[in-house]
This record gives structure tokens, sequence and C-alpha cells, in this order.
């Protein structure tokens, strides 16, 4: 491969998200001339995520992140619970190991995102904030450049951080326009509240904070579930639910949002608040399959725009694996500078990097995790059998009592589900997840 | 806390509206032979998108939050959608 002659910089990534900025810094501190083109009035303008950033990944890129950076709360609970209409299940996981050392923060990317493009600048590279990237520059079958507006600039590689909706590798014909249900649309809100009175509606202490993953009812049976997490003086709320669900089923986007908001279960957190902000975005869930081709002659593709989310059911991973695939795009796109060949062929060792990597690894732990989460039972008969079981066990209605394996056999009999679903749906789950 | 209205809702947020150039088109023919023009109605958060008696579908572009739902959802031809001009359209404050 021919290298373009004097191009303005060695390396030109557009997006100034997690992705993008870490890939930015490390290369800055490389040495590199690096230019992060974000459309954005600010770095962090455009973007939203529930905000549970699982932090080890940062720390090794930065290690005085969690003093440094501007973090909400460290998660010590997680609070999993299957709402249905007038019923709700919950397993309360509390622990002190996931506080020392820090597992994961809550963050507002608003806030997060200018902090790491500081640090990019403080590394040497330049920022160009207020800028859209139109498409990228091809001579062949090589990306050469980035065209904004009238202005054409050229690199020696370009990293596309463009985030889901991934437009730039999609134009260049690397990447496809992904099928419904490899997408949802989390939709969400900042709410602000009172330090004090979150510390006591979610009992915490100090800077420790909760996270409540909600399946069931909170999102009318659509495929998804609905997320509420503590910031130190505001809350993320929100739900996520899958394209090819929502449109299946006709429901109103917005509708499944205010129910969640409104739930007898869930208002209570939130009352008395403010709505600071509103926002929506889209969220990759197709998981390894959605990968595809992340590499071609001059460009590479970090985080979001690579397909890099998890949906586990109980989390959504992004922000870590977008940190992930950053830190293995900065090594491989180093190499591939001092080899003096950005070709496919070179870069190509950033697939091989990341897929040694926890994002890697990850990715194939829960490569069946999006089919599993598409059987519609995780989202409506299960938390109802549960509670059904539970309230066997608690309504003491001078009946006389039974055992709960005998509970639940009743319950079950009563419930849609049938016993062989629930082995198969037990065995894929236990493989999935 | 009841949930506000939707448009009221956007009032929160900041936008830079750029009033020269709409980032969304719909194609009338195609959003209506396909049932793009209502899915998108349902699907955006921010209730971009508004059927007319007609079945012409009323787009308000200011009111955008850019997730790329409606250009996900739509059938081929039926939309043209791309991110409004840099430094142009919502900016969150919180994220
Ligand atoms: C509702 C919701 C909840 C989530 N919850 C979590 C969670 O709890 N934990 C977690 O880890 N992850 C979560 N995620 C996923 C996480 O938000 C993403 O994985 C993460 O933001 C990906 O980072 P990124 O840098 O790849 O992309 P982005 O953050 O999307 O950054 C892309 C950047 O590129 C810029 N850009 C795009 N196109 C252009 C262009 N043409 N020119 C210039 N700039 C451009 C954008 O403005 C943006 O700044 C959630 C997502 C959603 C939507
Ligand atoms: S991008 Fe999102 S907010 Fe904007 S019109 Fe489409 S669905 Fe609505």
């Amino acid at each position: 491969m021919t290298e373009p002659v004097e191009p303005d910089f060695d390396v030109i990534v557009i997006g100034a998200g997690i992705a993008g900025c870490v890939t930015a810094y490390q290369l800055a501190q490389q040495g590199r001339s690096v230019l992060l083109v974000e459309r954005g009035e600010e770095p962090g303008s455009k973007n939203l995520s529930g905000g549970v950033l699982y932090s080890r990944g940062m720390e090794q890129v930065f290690p005085d992140f969690l003093t440094e950076a501007p973090v909400e709360r460290r998660i010590t609970r997680n609070y999993i619970n299957f709402i249905n209409g007038d019923s709700s299940v919950a397993v309360d996981y509390r622990d002190a190991r996931l506080a020392e050392p820090v597992n994961a923060v809550t963050v507002l990317r608003a806030k997060l995102d200018p902090w790491l493009a500081a640090k990019c600048e403080e590394a040497g590279a330049l920022i160009m904030p207020g800028v859209r990237v139109d498409r990228v520059l091809t001579e062949g079958t090589r990306v050469v450049g980035v065209q904004a507006g009238d202005d054409e600039l050229r690199a020696h590689v370009v990293v596309a951080a463009d985030g889901v909706n991934s437009f730039i590798a999609q134009d260049v014909g690397l990447r496809k326009k992904p099928p419904q249900h490899h997408l949802a649309v989390g939709v969400k809100a900042v709410v602000s509240l009172p330090r004090k009175t979150i510390e006591d509606r979610f009992t915490l202490t100090g800077d420790e904070g909760a996270a409540v993953a909600a399946v069931g009812d909170c999102t009318e049976g659509v495929g998804g579930g609905g997320f509420l997490y503590t910031n130190i003086d505001s809350l993320s709320i929100g739900i996520v639910v899958r394209l090819d669900d929502l449109t299946a089923k006709k429901k109103v986007v917005t509708d499944i949002f205010d129910h969640f908001l409104e739930h007898r279960f869930i208002a209570p957190y939130l009352e008395g608040g403010e709505m600071l902000e509103y926002g929506c975005h889209l969220v990759a869930e197709g998981g390894l399959d959605m990968v595809g081709d992340i590499v071609m002659d001059g460009m590479v593709v970090v985080g979001d725009a690579a397909g890099l989310t998890l949906n586990t059911g109980l989390t959504v991973r992004g922000m870590d694996l977008a940190v992930g695939s950053a830190v293995a795009a900065a090594e491989a796109v180093g190499a591939a500078l001092d080899q003096k060949n950005t070709s496919r062929a070179t870069l190509a060792a950033y697939r091989e990097k990341l897929f040694a990597s926890y994002v890697g690894k990850d990715m194939e732990t829960y490569a069946k995790a999006p089919h599993f989460l598409e059987t519609d039972r995780m989202y409506k008969e299960y938390g109802e059998l549960l509670a059904d079981v539970l309230y066997g066990a608690f309504n003491h209605d001078l009946k006389p009592r039974e055992h709960l394996v005998k509970v639940a056999r009743g319950s079950l009999a009563h419930s849609p589900l049938k016993i062989m679903q629930l082995v198969k749906d037990g065995i894929a789950g236990a493989r999935a997840l | 806390m009841k949930p506000l209205p939707v448009t009221e809702r956007l009032t929160k947020n900041r936008f830079n509206l750029d009033e020269e150039e709409s980032h969304i088109e719909v194609n009338q023919e195609i959003a209506k032979a396909t049932g793009t023009g209502k899915a998108i109605v349902a699907c955006c958060p921010a209730h971009v998108y508004s059927e007319d008696p007609d079945g012409t579908i009323a787009v308000e572009y200011a009111a955008c939050l850019e997730c790329g739902t409606c250009l996900a959802i739509a059938a081929p031809g039926a939309l043209k959608w791309h991110y409004p001009r840099g430094g142009f359209g919502v900016q969150f404050r919180e994220g």
C-alpha cells in the first residue's frame, strides 16, 4: 500500500466520545500528531448513556481517574427488580467488596467527556469541536482523510469513533445498516433531588451509589428494561427497548417511558424531583454478531461505531468496551505508523488485540445473550410467576400452609408458562449469561 | 413527580437551532405506502413527527434529539436523515 504524501496529521479521530477521546489521548501520548473532530459544540454535548461505567479499564489509561475525573457515585448496591403491574420481586445485592477496589461509578457524559477531551489536549492532541465530518476521503481502497464542509484534511490513519449510528463506516461501505433487532432505543431523563434525599431513599452513605435494573411491566412487555441510577444530586432514569419489538407491538415509546416513571414501584423514588434534561440515544444490542468489519486500509472503527456494546439484561456495558477498543486501536495504529504501513493487513492487529482483551472475551462469553433476551417470556410471565410463589408464601389467608415447592408448582400450573419452557429458558439463560 | 408532556419536557434542554437547514426530509408517498409514517410517529422519543388528518407526516425538526431511531426503522427511501451541521442541534448539559 502506498502512503499518502505529507498528510496533515498522523491520525484523525472522528468523534470525541469515550472511544474517540481515549484513542486520541493514547496516540498523542505516543507523540503522534492527532486531530480530534467533534460535531457537538463541546465534547459530550451530543452524548448520553445510562451512566454506570465499569471503571477498571479507564483506570489503566488514567491511573487517577477516580479522584480526578468528574465521577458521581461508586456503585455498591445493585438492585434487580422484576416489576409486574401490582407486584414486584427484587434481588438487592450489596457488597463492600464492590467499593474496594472500586468496580463501577456513575457518570454524566456532558461532564465526563469534556474532562477526557481536556486530557487529550494536555497530551498534545488538537481538538476541533463544532465540526461535523461529512465523509472520509478515499483513494482506491484506502481512506486518506476526512472532509468537513469545504475543508479536506489528510492523515495516515482515520479512526471512526462516531458512535452507534456509524455513518462514517457505512458511507465507505465497510459496515451495513444494522437490522432492527440489533438496536434498541434508550430514553432517559435526569431528575434533580437533594443529595440527602437520594442517600435516604436508597440507604446510601457518602459517595456510595445504587443501580436499579428493572424488567417486566416497566416496558409494557416490550423487550428491554428500565434503569434508575444515582448521581450525586440527581437520578438517571430511563428505559431501553428493542426496536424490532417496539415496532412489532406498535407501542408508543414515550408512553412506555411515562409508564415507567409513574409506576407505583418507581414513582416514590422520584417524588419531589425536577426533570433537568430529557434525551434519547440508540444502543447497539447485537453483541458479537454486530461487530463485523472494523478495519480497512487507513481506517479503524472503535467503540459503539464498531457495535461494541453488551446488554446482559441486567447491565448495559458500552463505555468500558469503548475504552478497551480504544486501547487496542491505539496500540495497533501506533505500531502501524512505526512500520510506515497502515494497510488493512497491518491494522488488522487491532482486531487481534481487541479479541485478546476483556472486550473480545466478554463479547464472546455473552454471544448468546441477545438471542436469549429476545425471549418474550422474560418481560412478563417470569416476574408474575415469582410474585405468585412469594404471594403463596406470605399471604396468610388462614388456609393451611404448603411447602414452597408445592406453592411453586401450583403457581406454575396457573401461569401460562410450561415447565419445559422453564427448563429450556433456564438452560439457555445459564449458557447465555 | 409527574412527567411533563414531551413538548414541555424539551424546553428544559438546550438547542442551537439551525434556522437555515432542516436535517430531516420525509418522502410522503413512500412513508405512507410502507407504514413508515405511522411507525416514526410512534417511535420518536421527541415527538418530532405527527400525522396530519390527510396522512401527511409533519416534521418538527427543531425538537430532534438526534438518536437515529427514525432512520433505523424507516423503509428504504422513506426518510432522509443526517446529523445537523456541526455545532447545531441539541446540546446536552447532563447526558
Ligand atoms: C440509554 C442508554 C444507557 C446506557 N447505559 C450504559 C451504562 O450504564 N454503562 C455503559 O457502560 N454503557 C451504557 N450505554 C452505552 C454507552 O453509552 C455507549 O456504549 C458509549 O457511549 C459508546 O461510546 P463511543 O465513544 O463509542 O460513542 P459516543 O459516546 O456515541 O461518541 C460518538 C461521538 O462522535 C461524535 N460524532 C458522530 N458523528 C460525527 C461526525 N460525523 N463528525 C464529528 N463527530 C461526530 C458524536 O457527537 C459523539 O461525541 C448506554 C447507552 C444508552 C443509550
Ligand atoms: S433522530 Fe430520534 S429524536 Fe430525532 S426525529 Fe429521529 S427518532 Fe426523533
